[in-house]
């Protein structure tokens, strides 16, 4: 199977992209970084989540966007990882929809709660402090896609989805999460950064062998000799 | 209870510290009968393996009888077991593949982080042996909390002595997979650098493996002498050129297969291993790698050269050349416990295996500090301490 991924490609300060629109970014800086970069995601619609366009000279290759040596830049992170499970696609994709389960194995999330359209996520920071995240399902094909964006009363602005598909020669599920966010100002920005912009990608990484471990393991690996008091 | 714990470069203690619980649904907690101090624990003790914390509680070699269990463990309390070193969860691609020591899922996510960019993958959980690979408590303690309980340990039935089963947690089935990766033929020489307890586990399995002759190289007298019991013939480095000697042993081909079963602290003063020595002393990341480029420049064409040595970081002077060009293999790893130690329970069992020859002091846990401190300095005469806890 195709990769769904594309391939991002920078097109530097002046060239002009096609059908691509940055979004509006409060901060000075943050608009200047943004317009020097004249490529990046492409947030706006469902089907057309987190793709980018490629340089008009370039030969697109078939690695992942996010695999690209030069990192996104402008208002929104992008982080992504994929994780191989050795469970069947169904069985993975029903754990993951019952968003409740993401709580089992994401580190920061201390729970996910259903109010009607809404996940209202509850997300640790340092310092005790917490971040509630509100989104909603944006899209959704049985056993293959879960995309989801926050809404106008979240604290932090994302938008992200996860893909499964099956890996080959029967060594069960290819999980693919991808998340992008935009860190807001005040307080909450201060911890969301915190929270994320360190190393985005750690704690994904973390979290999808987390998954991992929980589904092909019944438990997440601890070297900890004694219960959490 | 009490336990060993490492509290800086070779300086370790035996310290009380709280007991363990069951914390996950597959663990098991046993009460240790019998454990042992590991040549690679002395990799540990010298501080050459990043990653160990002060108070970590050191040991893989251990065994003991279950005093509890989660709710799917599948063992029982009083049963005796032998505990692997490789934590495995039994369920993930390389468990399944029997490439137990490769498992995905026994090494905390949190702990994951160190390895990935240091190796390009992260390793999986061993017992008591730094946080590169989970930071689990060790078995040189009274009780220890076992994960994925129904997949590790080996339950031994009513018979042979705890002394004669615990090799079977590691060194037992490392040198015979040491062995095995030699891939042996009729008619094989099979060299070995190094006569500690791989070393001579690796040659009493490649002898049973129907090699030719196996020609043990060490420079201690009384390791040379364990190996020569064995029905290896030996060679001391020290009076003896080994690449030229290894040749004329073999009708000037040189041995088919070569095991370095030394790993990262090579002895001797060959100008290479000096100036590793020196690299080694200022920090993290330079192995000594003395016996392997021998091992290699010594492999007949075409041979293979099996690793079960522990090495850690980067090893320079690499001799790929004779590497590529005489169209060798080599097969290395931690070991895959879990795939070996049934069979040699049974080989054990029949008697066609020793283990007990060579334990050369029993000591109390509480005496553990004294023998890491003369496996260190005195390696000829200690050559394989049991503590009883």
């Amino acid at each position: 199977m195709t990769h769904r991924g594309y391939r991002y490609r920078p097109t530097g300060p002046g060239v002009r992209n096609r059908g691509f629109h940055l979004p509006q970014v409060p901060d000075g800086a943050a608009r200047a970084a943004a317009l020097t970069v004249g490529a990046g995601v492409l947030l706006v619609g469902a089907a057309t989540l987190l793709r980018a366009t490629t340089q008009d000279h370039g030969v697109r290759d078939s690695a992942p966007g996010r695999t690209s040596r030069q990192s996104f830049h402008g208002a929104y992170a992008v982080t992504g990882r994929s994780v191989t499970v050795n469970r069947p696609r169904a069985e993975i994709f029903a754990f993951w929809r019952d968003f409740a389960n993401l709580a089992r194995f994401m580190e920061n999330v201390e729970r996910v709660e259903t109010r009607g359209e809404q996940s209202v996520w509850t997300i640790s920071a340092p310092a005790g402090a917490t971040v509630t995240v509100r989104t909603r399902v944006v899209s959704e094909r049985p056993d293959e896609e879960i995309a989801w964006q926050s809404t106008e009363d979240s604290d932090i602005d994302t938008r992200g989805k996860v893909l499964f598909r099956d890996a080959p020669g029967g060594r069960g599920t290819i999980v693919e999460a991808i998340v992008a966010y935009r860190p807001p100002g005040g307080q909450v920005g201060r911890l969301t950064a915190k929270l994320f912009q360190k190393e985005p990608a750690i704690q994904s990484r973390r979290d999808l062998k987390r998954l991992k471990m929980f589904l092909e393991t019944g438990e997440v690996a601890t070297s900890q000799n004694r219960k959490a008091a | 209870m009490r336990a060993l714990t490492f509290q800086g470069k070779q300086d370790v203690r035996v310290d009380t510290v709280p007991d363990p619980q069951i914390v996950n649904p597959r663990d098991a907690i046993i009460e240790v009968t019998a454990t042992a101090i590991c040549g690679s624990d002395l990799h540990l003790y010298d501080g050459v393996i990043p990653g160990v914390m002060s108070g970590d509680i050191l040991g893989h070699e251990f065994m003991g009888r279950v005093v509890e269990t989660g709710a799917d463990s599948t063992l029982q309390k009083d049963q005796r077991v032998v505990v692997p070193f490789t934590i495995s969860c039994g369920k993930c691609f390389h468990c399944v593949k029997s490439q137990y020591s490769a498992c995905d899922n026994s090494n905390p996510a949190e702990k994951q982080d160190l390895t990935e960019p240091l190796y390009g993958h992260a390793l999986s959980g061993l017992f008591g042996y730094s946080h590169l690979t989970g930071g689990y408590p060790g078995g040189q303690a009274q009780y220890v909390r076992v994960p994925f309980s129904d997949i590790g340990p080996v339950v031994i039935p009513d018979g042979p002595e705890d002394e004669e089963v615990l090799f079977l947690s590691d060194i037992l089935p490392t040198g015979w997979m040491a062995a095995e990766n030699c891939d042996i033929e009729p008619g094989d020489t099979v060299a070995v650098w190094g006569c500690g307890p791989v070393g001579l586990f690796a040659i009493q399995s490649a002898l049973l493996m129907g090699a030719h002759q196996v020609i043990a190289i060490d420079h201690y007298p009384n390791r040379l002498a364990l190996a020569r019991r064995l029905g290896a013939k030996v060679i001391d480095y020290r009076g003896t050129r080994v690449l030229e000697a290894l040749k004329e042993m073999t009708g000037g081909i040189g041995p088919d297969a070569v095991i370095d079963a030394v790993g990262t602290e090579s002895h001797g003063l060959a100008p290479d291993n000096v100036l590793d020595s020196m690299k080694q002393k200022i920090g993290f990341g330079a192995d000594r790698g003395h016996v392997l480029r021998e091992a290699i420049m010594a492999c007949r064409k075409g041979g293979r050269v099996s690793v079960p040595g522990v090495y850690g970081g980067f090893v320079d002077k690499f001799p790929l050349g004779a590497f590529m060009e005489k169209g060798l293999q080599m097969r290395t790893g931690q070991t895959h416990v879990q795939k070996y130690a049934p069979d040699l329970l049974r080989r054990i069992q029949e008697g066609e295996i020793d283990t007990t020859f060579l334990i050369s002091h029993r000591l109390p846990l509480e005496d553990a500090p004294r023998g890491y401190a003369n496996f260190h300095a005195n390696q000829d005469e200690w050559t394989k301490v049991v503590l009883k806890p």
